[in-house]
């Protein structure tokens, strides 16, 4: 028996900011100081706070370390480890307590404490590699009740009752979509799992995937059961090496554990289940898109009908649902429909994750029930807004999506009331801007990547963004007119009705959303040819302010085009013809002389 | 694995394993005095059979933690038990087989080894 428990945690995010050096560190001190046999190093899924990685917790103290530097390890294990004296000065600042040597709990602070772990309820938790720790926290025993104890008829009638919606971005009724899939006959169906994550800013998948890959394989499985299918495929793209690894391994030891393969806990109920790596296209995260590659074709969409349930995967009846739809299925069926639909609100039950970026102190993973207001995520959870900025905006469901605007924050965030403000939930990518963010520029940058993503197989996507982007362009160089503004609209409501498949029809969103709620702005853009955020380049101009340049020569020194004269202690200038905006002068001037218009 | 049984079972004995991660309050608490004057007089060999000895019994809801140095170190190896209400028994002077004998007639029984208390050494 190990005493004592280390989870590191080896998502992306702490990965990135050097969670492996850390983990190896460890293992060579826990080594050097004999502790090999009381204390157990444990590589785990995303605790949530990737802001403060990388991220370390020490069992049976539950101490959270933080920020943790190869260098803090020796002291760690030497004091902690060994001594049993936590390290003070490693903890998140939030669980320490003044004068005791107590630590706060986790679910004690501003991030935890409104959080709701349901398909985040492993990652962090577990070593994701490993699948007995998934069966000691109740893995595949959902299976095994669907398959010993429910007809696939109730399965699908739990999962109707909960109430639970698809968490990739439609909201989609799960149980009605399964029960389609079931009344189609056919010799062959298919379960498939979406997790082709692609909008800018969002890795709530990547991070179930990561943290408890074994949830999602035993959720294909019982909605293999349910709708009569026997073979499962996981869509999940090249750029997430860390899930793709550790989705094989859950796949090799769940079928030496004979829990994927034939007969399945002793009954005639076969199912199996093989990865399909995308390569990263957006559109392939589109359902007919999606099916279409994994046959090993062009990624495209196709008209619909037929739908999947009839005709999907090779022709045949698939369902197809997202990461974090799967990871809430074995949670319902242990505990029942009623636990499920008694979170969030009257139209949208349970919770959601979102994964929190842009101007935000918290950057992370929070998982939240239904119906938290945006205030809430961003204030309370969050932490605010960094460096004393005002919030302006936040941007939920990427490009499909739209801005909440700071007058709105108050809504509570679920899938109705979110599309009522010409938002939507999309799959839970939740950017927070600030006042020096031009809803404009913003516009923009969703559009080119809809742009760069469109498959080109229809016109209204691939022509009308393109020109949608290049009247943006014209805008933001400073040669819009007023007329644009309502020609954009116009184009807007064109690309919507007529583009074949998502992608087309939500790309223009983020463009009539930011119209409607900052139509200054562009206003400002094209009447009195600015910026008011100081983003758009085109429309801005430094110049040197008379009364604070000291003649220091230090703008001057560090212009990389020369665009500013003057000697020492003399008034300096900026050639405008020369300045390229890069922002330097402004940066380095210690008197606050650069001025930006 | 051939039926849900098997699944339970190793539930079960997986629990056992991860039990350090959840939540601890009800737990029967050992700490061992692990500061220098501790760890010289042998409170490392103390720790470690209190842990295997655990393992061996499967003994469930107890924590094994560490602390610092208490004040009475020609008592050391000290080791605290804290039953979940609170009370605290006072080993003293321990070794590794008065360690296993605690784990048996203590954790297991629940009858204090009052020969090996700090009342019965002072």
């Amino acid at each position: 028996m190990y005493r004592s428990h280390v989870l590191v945690c080896g998502g992306t995010g702490c990965t990135s900011s050097g969670s492996e050096k850390i983990i190896a560190a460890l293992e060579s001190e826990i080594q050097k100081n004999g502790l090999v046999e009381e204390v157990k190093v444990i590589r785990t899924g995303c605790f949530g706070l990737c802001a403060l990685g990388p991220i370390m917790i020490v069992y049976p103290e539950g101490c959270f370390y933080s920020m943790v530097q190869p260098e803090d390890i020796p002291e760690i294990v030497s004091e902690h480890l060994l001594k049993g004296r936590i390290v003070k000065r490693l903890l998140y600042s939030e669980t320490v307590i003044e004068d005791s040597d107590a630590v706060k709990s986790l679910d004690e602070t501003d991030f935890y404490k409104k959080q709701l772990r349901v398909a985040l309820r492993n990652c962090g938790v577990i070593n994701p590699e490993n699948i007995d720790e998934y069966i000691a926290y109740d893995g595949y025993q959902a299976l095994g009740k669907c398959l010993t104890e429910y007809t696939p008829e109730q399965v699908i009638d739990i999962i109707k009752q909960s109430g639970l919606r698809g968490r990739g971005g439609g909201g989609f009724p799960t149980g009605v979509k399964w029960s389609l899939a079931r009344a189609n006959d056919a010799d062959q169906k298919y379960v498939c799992c979406n997790a082709d994550e692609g909008d800018p800013g969002a890795f709530m998948d990547r991070s179930v995937l990561e943290g408890d890959p074994h949830v999602v394989l035993e959720a294909m499985a019982i909605a293999g059961y349910a709708i009569g299918a026997t073979q499962g495929y996981i869509y999940v793209r090249a750029e997430y090496p860390i899930a793709v690894k550790r989705l094989q391994i859950a796949i090799d030891q769940a079928r030496e554990y004979g829990l994927l393969g034939k007969n399945i806990f002793g009954t005639d109920f076969c199912f199996d289940i093989d990865l399909r790596l995308g390569a990263g296209a957006f559109v392939c995260g589109e359902e007919t898109a999606l099916m279409t590659s994994i046959e090993g074709h062009r990624g495209e969409p196709r008209p619909r009908p037929p739908f999947p349930a009839q005709k999907g995967l090779f022709g045949k009846p698939t369902i197809l649902n997202n990461v974090e739809t799967y990871a809430n299925i074995p949670q319902i069926i242990l505990k029942g429909s009623d636990w499920f639909s008694g979170m969030g609100t009257e139209k949208s039950k349970g919770t959601k994750v979102f994964a929190l970026g842009g101007k935000i102190k918290h950057t992370g993973l929070v998982e939240i029930p239904m119906g938290t207001t945006l205030r809430e995520v961003i204030e309370e959870i969050g932490g605010g807004i960094p460096n004393g900025k005002k919030f302006k905006a936040a941007q939920t469901g990427g490009p499909s999506g739209g801005c909440i605007p700071a007058s709105l924050i108050d809504t509570p965030m679920d899938y109705d009331n979110l599309i009522a403000i010409g938002s939507m939930m999309g799959s839970g990518g939740l950017i927070v801007m600030d006042e020096d963010t031009c809803m404009v520029d913003i516009a923009k940058f969703f559009l080119e990547f809809t742009v760069d993503e469109s498959c080109g197989k229809c016109t209204p996507c691939r022509v009308g963004t393109k020109r949608l982007l290049e009247l943006l362009n014209k805008i933001t160089s400073g040669n819009g007119e007023l007329a644009d503004l309502d020609k954009m609209e116009e184009l807007c409501y064109y690309i919507k009705a007529n583009s074949l498949c998502g992608l087309g029809q939500t790309a223009p969103n983020p463009v009539l959303s930011t119209l409607r709620y900052f139509r200054d702005e562009y206003v400002a853009h094209v009447v009195d040819k600015k910026c008011p955020a100081g983003v758009c380049k085109d429309l801005l101009s430094y110049s040197i302010d008379a009364d604070k340049c000291k003649g220091c020569t230090l703008c001057a020194r560090n212009c990389p085009v020369g665009a500013i004269e003057g000697k020492v202690k003399e008034l300096h200038t900026i050639d405008t013809t020369k300045c390229i905006k890069c922002g330097v002068c402004m940066e380095k001037c210690k008197f606050g002389a650069v001025v930006k218009k | 694995m051939k039926s849900l049984e098997e699944l339970k079972a190793l539930r079960d004995q997986m629990k056992n394993k991860v039990g350090v991660r959840e939540d601890d309050s009800n737990n029967t608490r050992v700490v061992v005095g692990m500061a220098t004057c501790g760890i010289a007089a042998g409170a490392r060999p103390v720790l470690a059979a209190f842990t295997n000895e655990i393992e061996k019994r499967n003994i469930s809801n107890v924590t094994i933690a560490q602390t610092g140095c208490i004040g009475i170190c020609q008592f050391e190896p000290v080791v605290e038990v804290y039953a979940p209400d609170g009370t605290k028994t006072t080993y003293v002077k321990m070794d590794a087989e008065k360690a296993v004998k605690v784990v048996c007639d203590h954790l297991v029984n629940g009858k204090v080894v009052t020969e090996y208390t700090i009342g019965a050494n002072v």
